[in-house]
């Protein structure tokens, strides 16, 4: 029997080396995506989150060293830890095959001199994708004449629609999605999420990495929250949003126009001088000295906090 | 009063804005929303001087706009403040955050020392100053565009999509400090943004009205931006 198709991160840290400071991007982070699941990492800019991304996709550069695995076990090949596959294996067997990007700026991520159709064609022949450019553009939302304008003439909901047929050219399992929303209207918002609830409704599996909480909250199944490098917790996406257990996440749930409005006190440390313990400490009204150690993530529930609020279904 | 009336702009044969008017009253959050691409932000340059229109008038408290771009008169460029979407193409990539803030202050010849004040009020450490664009985070280098803006203490301030690169919780400190600055000078700030829920909570404490401009056509003239 074949086991259940997920990708898998485990304690997966990344950091940078730069003359006089080591940056701790991503710090022991563990969750896992599942066939027909959406999980979307949020957090503020800054926060690491991109970076991870990037390790998943192996785009990381050249000063940056990787600890940890992200298993992806996803169809009949072998299983795959992507942050320690070679880089042959991921350019022909990974990338735009198993893992498809949905990339931050569509506009900025098609060659401007190339029409929609000549950029969707080379990806689908690289692939080895028999299909035609005008089948998988009908199928991203395309008439299949917008494919043969260019990138300044496509609207930016054109634009992130040859992006995403770009992107499953190759017909991949995990779509990761680095802020595909940023600088789009709400219907551009809400469209973008439509298509990638369709993609995890299809039995792939999205991670969507936002920092727009309300465009998450339209499609996620989990949620993970991103802190100062390290993910604070883990919840299904209902519990997040209506009684959040870390402090930090229920700040920023009330910093939203449609809640409290009110800013979380203090700014995020460096990710190159990070605190010892709980990095939210120094912002969060109820530290106390617990909170200089470290805390665990708890239980199911997956919250790394001391004195995490009430969440008073789970009782 | 920053008044705009009938203002008409093209780029190439793309007619952007047709004849389109808006009034920013002073002591108020006045709205601008729309879709992708109807002309916010073109609208907004014309507001802060930065682009001439084909055709229309800007009136600066009841004085005509004569002279665009470089060529505004010192008194008049003071009085209106922009704030763009993205920090980052929004300062010189050369300048420390310090000087990105004080740039307006050493433009008209006052004292730089006023650039730390406007640093710490916006809850910029000091540490922070002497780094480059690159080296702080989005949220960092936006909120030195904020302190910047307000460093000539401008009466009309316009934030073009301030905060939608940024997350919930600075996106409430950014607009918190603009509405401490507005109620304290009694500033006017459009507050350009396509968030409806984004809107209703920053024009609604100064009962502010909001401007819908609808998305622009090549063939349509005369399309005024309409109150709600």
């Amino acid at each position: 029997m074949t086991p259940l198709p997920r990708l898998r991160v485990e304690g997966l840290s990344v950091r940078f080396h730069l003359p006089g400071a080591t940056v701790r991007a991503v710090t022991d982070a563990h969750f896992e995506v599942r066939s027909g699941q959406c999980v979307a990492l949020v957090g503020e800019s800054g926060c690491g989150k991109s970076v991870m991304a990037h390790a998943l996709l192996g785009l990381l550069p050249g000063n940056a060293s990787v600890e940890g695995a992200a298993w992806l076990e996803s169809g009949d090949a072998p299983p795959v830890d992507l942050v320690a596959a070679p880089e042959k294996v991921l350019a022909r067997t990974i990338r735009g095959r198993r893992v498809g990007l949905v990339p931050q700026s569509p506009a900025a991520h098609l060659t401007p001199v190339r029409t929609a159709r000549a950029q969707l064609t080379e990806a689908l022949r690289e692939l080895g994708n028999p299909d035609r450019a005008d089948a998988l553009a009908e199928r991203a939302g395309l008439r299949p004449p917008d494919l043969d304008l260019y990138p300044h003439q496509l609207s930016g909901g054109m634009a992130q629609r040859v992006v995403n047929a770009i992107a499953l050219a190759g017909d991949p399992w995990l779509i990761i999605a680095d802020e595909p929303t940023s600088g789009l209207d709400r219907p551009l918002v809400d469209a973008t999420m439509t298509e990638l609830r369709r993609l995890a409704d299809d039995g792939r599996a999205v991670l969507l990495i936002t920092h727009d909480l309300r465009a998450a909250q339209q499609v996620a199944d989990h949620v993970a929250v991103m802190y100062a490098s390290r993910i604070l917790s883990v919840e299904p996406a209902a519990d997040f949003f209506t009684r959040p257990r870390h402090p930090y996440a229920a700040g920023l749930l009330d910093a939203l126009p449609s809640r409290g409005f009110a800013a979380i006190p203090g700014q995020p440390p460096e990710l190159s001088d990070l605190p010892e313990g709980c990095a939210f400490r120094p912002r969060c009204a109820r530290a106390t000295d617990d909170c200089e150690r470290l805390p665990q993530p708890l239980g199911s529930g997956r919250v790394a906090c001391h004195h995490p609020l009430e969440n008073h279904a789970a009782r | 009063m920053l008044r705009a009336e009938d203002v008409v702009v093209s780029y190439g044969r793309r007619r952007v804005l047709g004849g389109v008017g808006i009034e920013v009253p002073p002591g108020r959050v006045t709205g601008l929303a729309g879709p992708s691409g109807c002309g916010k932000s073109t609208l907004a340059r014309v507001l802060a001087m930065l682009l001439k229109p084909a055709a229309g008038r800007l009136t600066v408290d009841g004085v005509g706009v004569r002279r665009w771009r470089h060529r505004v008169p010192r008194e008049l460029r003071g009085q209106v403040a922009l704030i763009f979407q993205q920090p980052r193409l929004a300062v010189d990539p050369r300048f420390t955050v310090l000087d990105v803030i004080a740039e307006p202050l050493r433009a008209t010849g006052q004292p730089v020392e006023r650039a730390r004040e406007l640093a710490e009020e916006m809850g910029l450490t000091p540490e922070l100053l002497s780094r480059r664009p690159h080296e702080v985070s989005d949220g960092q280098l936006q909120r030195a565009c904020v302190a910047r803006s307000l460093a000539l203490r401008p009466r009309y301030v316009i934030c073009d999509e301030m905060t939608t690169m940024l997350d919930a919780s600075t996106q409430a400190h950014l607009v918190a400090r603009l509405e401490a600055y507005r109620l304290e000078s009694g500033a006017g700030v459009l507050a350009v943004t396509h968030d409806e829920e984004l809107l209703d909570r920053w024009t609604g404490p100064s009962g502010g009205s909001t401007h819908h401009l609808s998305a622009a056509a090549p063939a349509i003239r005369g399309t005024a931006a309409t109150e709600t």
